[in-house]
């Protein structure tokens, strides 16, 4: 069984795999947008922060790419954080 | 309301534009060519005496009673059998006419029993209703002669008398009643499709025979209930309808079983269900059924079922049974009590398929604008999310492109990873008829389903692939569509993106992609891969039907978008007959997407995101809502075991059966702090819950379900709730505790809420269902009268979108340990995690689940038929009992997940779809090896279950 950055890992690497297909260009933006529409903001923090840590150990160059590319959570200021 | 009666025309509906008047008894009537005399006469309300007609069923002419006369022909043809044709002149009552009738009916009834008044169809027998309508006041052949009815004569044994059949468990099958009309064995074979019935013997021999002279239970007989329902005396009758009587009054709703959506009569006495019978006007299912929605209602009244919401610290305590008050008191004090604690993102819940449009949309709005979190998912993340996503993607909606209707224009019916006569059995019985009629037929399925051959159906090609190969093979054939230059130009230069097109073709034609070329790990004799091609791309219209064995895999998203990519190369969207047609595994798995159910997205796929629709919601309810997207269920456990969500609050679904990797599960679901279930039983995620909210069955509520082919139908309450409150009240309940403003009255008003809140449901209301029965969304200003065909002049999106689709092999893969592949379906009998159907008869025909084994792999491991069978994946170790047959290949063995003992998904893998984290279910790699028994983890979880299904015992007040 996979826990934390490893599961997150597989997921990122899977998606980029799908995109590859497509070209590096948008192999990386379509795994960057799919990222950023499908997984929760702590999910993203923490690939985000998985990166910061060991420079992206695991992850394909496109989905390193795509983690890269991954835009701050938005934040209703009515609800907070 | 009164008993429903559909008028019975004798003889179907003809199709022909072309219109024929005639003349009948004095009357002018134009009607279309081909329509029988018989049904012309009662389409101006004249009913011709008849036996063996009935308009579920091609006419027979046996019964001599509908018989005419027609000036200036000889004789008295049947006017079942006899056509309409112009200015004929057509008696139906002349003093020749009643003579023979008369006659006909004393020969009838001098072989048939006398009991009517203690007969159960006494009240509904068409036998007693035609003697009344002839005037049969005699008989003059007596009863003394040769006769099927007696069991003696004059104290020696009747040779010819035959006892009842009680085998079937709903319904009997007296042949002392029988009158041999062959309506039974019709419709077997037209309506159902089966052929399990006959007629034995000749003559005044003939009886009705289930199987070779099997007693029904025995025979190949599916108990759909078509013969039940065609029998025009008691020969056929429900065993319920045998111990209650007849029916009083009915209302019409929807099965809460399969994605077919059948409607039905629920025919009442008081609030006492008498039977339920499919009703002839249902859209969905034209009057047919299956054993499931027709008979398996009985878990409703099981004794398991919980009537008293329950609390407890610790999943370890015994449930204590408490007021609705606290119940609902607890989960919101623990809910608000954790997000102040663990934060606003620590809880969720979960909807589910089978729970109607307005208990999805009620659980979805709680968790958006009471809790402020997207933390909601449904079970359709672990069945068909990734269509959603890949008919999104490449038509711009995400649902079904057909209604069921569509396949009788079929020519080339394409089936991927379904198995529609166990799955969707009342939609295959209408497939097998235009398989009947001449439709050719494609199978890819690693199985040798029931459709790949069956009577009177044999697949021109069945493509047995090798698991987890779906999107080589889908690919494959467009390589070969695109090489061989039979892409319909046309279709695609006009309805499509020219430019992603040209790429995809590029794509799809690499060598790489070829029959050829992929056989090694397909599996498939490239042959057959190419000419299935050719069928598909110049058979016709082309219909491709796709379920879980597409979307259930790590590739599954990939597959839908290969399914969309092959329909649009073809030309085969946007008419009658063609299309891609998801089979919807839950009564409401459209709905429960339509709902806006899904962590990412609000009702009508617009991402939670999406500022315009947000705010839209936001105005409605009141309430700030979430920008970003929520944890799906996956996400949601995970992120339980690492500490960041506590509480679940679980609407309809059982989670611990029927999702994958049961350890991870169990464990996520272990790490929370409040799981709140409401079940109609204590299942198996209830083991772990916290607080039991009793929930109640459809025929104890209101509301709407949507099927496979997007039609909204209506779910009507026949009983009050037994636990008190229909499932919408209790979220509601929920709702207030948490101080919202929710004052709902009918389930009608929050459909209402729907409709204003989503563009596809504008138009749709209580109201509305009422006068069309039913309704195909998109329904508003632009289609009041909804859409039964999609992307009929330009698709959703505008122009369709290809997509590449390179095959990427699962994770898991097989190797020395684990050799043997393991996908997981379902059977006939029963539904799901079989929370329902195992409380019922149903257990008859199948009582636990079996591992499938080819000879081969059994015989290299010494297993024999019925041997306890240990299996082991990466992910756990389970045992079942084997069976040995051919239908699965060499190297693949297959189990359905039915029985929680089997603990299927204790072997299933985490593994999922890389776009919707739906699982792999259909790919494990295992190992089988005998066994004595189950596993020590089964005796475990079997005496966990036990431990944590305990009931206390009630305080008592002390005595004064």
């Amino acid at each position: 069984m996979l826990h934390g950055a490893d599961r997150l890992v597989l997921m990122a690497n899977q998606i980029a795999r799908a995109y590859a297909v497509e070209g590096e260009e948008r192999a990386v933006r379509q795994t960057a947008s799919h990222i950023q529409k499908f997984w929760e903001p702590r999910m993203r923090d923490a690939i985000t922060a998985f990166v910061k840590e060991t420079g992206g150990k695991g992850l394909d160059e496109y989905a390193l790419k795509a983690v890269g590319a991954l835009k701050p959570s938005r934040i209703n200021p009515a609800l907070g954080a | 309301m009164a008993l429903i009666k559909e008028i019975d025309y004798g003889t179907p509906a003809a199709k022909s534009e072309k219109m024929v008047t005639l003349i009948i008894d004095d009357t002018e009537i134009t009607v279309p060519e081909g329509t029988s005399i018989m049904r012309a006469a009662m389409e101006m309300g004249t009913t011709i005496p008849k036996l063996c007609a009935t308009d579920m069923l091609d006419s027979f002419g046996s019964c001599r009673l509908c018989l005419v006369e027609i000036e200036g022909r000889n004789g008295t043809p049947a006017s079942c059998t006899t056509p309409v044709a112009p200015g004929i002149k057509v008696k139906t009552q002349t003093q020749r006419l009643k003579d023979i009738r008369k006659g006909v009916m004393e020969l009838y009834i001098s072989d048939h029993p006398l009991d009517c008044l203690t007969c159960p169809a006494n009240g509904d027998c068409e036998l007693e209703d035609m003697a009344g309508a002839v005037g049969l006041r005699d008989v003059r052949y007596g009863y003394e002669g040769e006769n099927h009815v007696f069991k003696k004569m004059d104290g020696v044994a009747n040779d010819l008398y035959i006892g009842k059949d009680e085998s079937n468990p709903y319904f009997t099958y007296d042949p002392a009643k029988c009158i041999v009309c062959n309506r039974c064995v019709r419709a077997c074979e037209e309506v159902q499709g089966t052929f399990a019935l006959t007629i034995s013997g000749r003559g005044f021999d003939s009886r009705v025979s289930a199987g070779m002279n099997e007693d029904f239970l025995a025979s190949e007989c599916v108990s759909c209930g078509a013969c039940v329902q065609a029998c025009p005396t008691a020969t056929l009758s429900e065993k319920a309808l045998i111990e209650i009587g007849q029916p009083e009054h009915s209302h019409i709703t929807t099965c809460a079983y399969c994605g077919v959506g059948c409607s039905f009569k629920a025919e009442m006495r008081g609030e006492e269900v008498v039977r339920m019978v499919p009703w002839k006007d249902g859209k969905a299912n034209r009057g047919h059924s299956c054993v499931k929605g027709r008979f398996a209602y009985g878990y409703a009244t099981h004794r398991d079922r919980i009537m008293k919401p329950m609390v407890r610290d610790k999943i370890t305590d015994p449930w204590r049974e408490t007021t609705w008050e606290e119940a609902i008191g607890r989960v919101a004090s623990e809910f608000k009590r954790i997000q102040g604690q663990y934060g606003r993102r620590s809880v969720g819940g979960i909807t589910s398929s089978r729970c109607t449009n307005e208990e999805s949309f009620l659980v979805q709005k709680l968790i958006r604008a009471g809790f402020g979190t997207n933390n909601v998912d449904t079970c359709a993340r672990v069945c068909h999310s990734p269509t959603g996503y890949g008919l999104k993607t490449t038509f711009g909606e995400s649902a079904g492109t057909q209604d069921f209707d569509s396949v009788e224009d079929t020519d080339v019916v394409l089936i991927i990873g379904c198995n529609p006569t166990d799955g969707h059995p009342v939609f295959a019985s209408r497939m097998k008829k235009r398989l009947r009629e001449g439709a050719k037929l494609i199978v890819i399925d690693p199985r040798r389903t029931d459709m790949v051959r069956s009577p009177h159906i044999e697949a021109d090609y069945h493509l047995p692939l090798q698991p987890g190969t779906n999107v080589a093979v889908v690919t494959a054939l467009a390589h070969v569509i695109v090489t061989e230059g039979l892409v319909d130009e046309k279709f695609v230069n006009e309805r499509c993106e020219v430019e992603e097109y040209k790429e995809w073709a590029a794509f799809v034609a690499d060598p790489s992609h070829s029959p050829e070329a992929t056989a090694e790990y397909t599996g498939l004799d490239p042959k057959e891969v190419r000419a299935a091609a050719r069928l598909f791309a110049t058979g016709g219209n082309g219909a491709i039907y796709y379920g879980l064995g597409v979307t259930e895999h790590s590739q599954g998203s990939t597959t839908v978008l290969a399914i969309a990519n092959l329909a649009m190369a073809t030309g085969n969207i946007g008419r009658p007959g063609v299309g891609v047609n998801p089979l919807r595994g839950q009564n409401n798995v459209q709905g429960a997407c339509d709902m806006g159910s899904f962590p990412h997205e609000l009702t009508a796929y617009r991402h939670v995101s999406d500022d315009t629709a947000r705010a839209l919601f936001e105005v409605e309810w009141g309430r700030p809502l979430d920008p970003e997207p929520g944890l799906r269920i996956p996400n949601m456990l995970d992120a339980a075991v690492e500490g960041t969500f506590k509480a679940l609050y679980i609407e309809g679904e059982d989670i611990l059966q029927s999702d994958p990797n049961t350890t991870h599960v169990s464990a996520g679901l272990a790490a929370m702090e409040c799981v709140v279930v409401q079940d109609l039983f204590l299942n198996e995620t209830a083991n772990y819950a916290h607080v039991f909210l009793p929930g109640c069955t459809f025929l104890e509520k209101d509301g709407t379900f949507t099927n496979a082919e997007r039609r909204v139908q209506r779910v009507t309450k026949v009983m009050a709730p037994k636990n008190g409150y229909a499932d919408w009240e209790v979220t509601q309940l929920i709702a207030q505790a948490l101080g919202l403003n929710w004052n709902y009255k009918h389930a009608g008003e929050i459909l209402d809420e729907i409709a204003r809140l989503t563009p596809t449901f504008t138009n749709i209301s209580f109201k509305k269902l009422e006068e069309m029965g039913s309704v195909q969304w998109p329904c508003n200003d632009e289609t009041p009268e909804g859409m039964p065909i999609m992307h009929i002049e330009e698709f959703t999106r505008g122009k369709g979108k290809f997509v590449m689709t390179e095959y990427v092999p699962t994770d898991e893969r097989t190797g020395s340990r684990f050799p043997l592949i393991l996908t997981t379906g379902r059977i006939l009998s029963h539904y799901n995690v079989g929370a329902q159907t195992r409380r019922t008869a149903n257990v008859e025909w199948h009582p636990e689940d079996r591992l499938e084994i080819h000879p081969h792999d059994a015989e290299v491991r010494g297993v024999n038929d019925g041997d306890w069978v240990r299996l082991d994946s990466r992910a756990g170790t389970t045992a079942l009992r084997a069976l040995i047959t051919d239908r699965v290949a060499t190297g693949v063995v297959y189990t359905t997940f039915h029985h929680p003992t089997t603990q299927a998904n204790v072997i299933t893998t985490d593994f999922s779809d890389w776009a919707t984290n739906c699982p792999e279910y259909k790919v494990t790699a295992v190992q089988v090896s005998k066994s004595n028994g189950p596993t020590d983890y089964q005796d475990d979880y079997d005496e966990f279950s036990r431990k944590s299904r305990r009931i206390a015992e009630p305080v008592k007040e002390a005595a004064e």
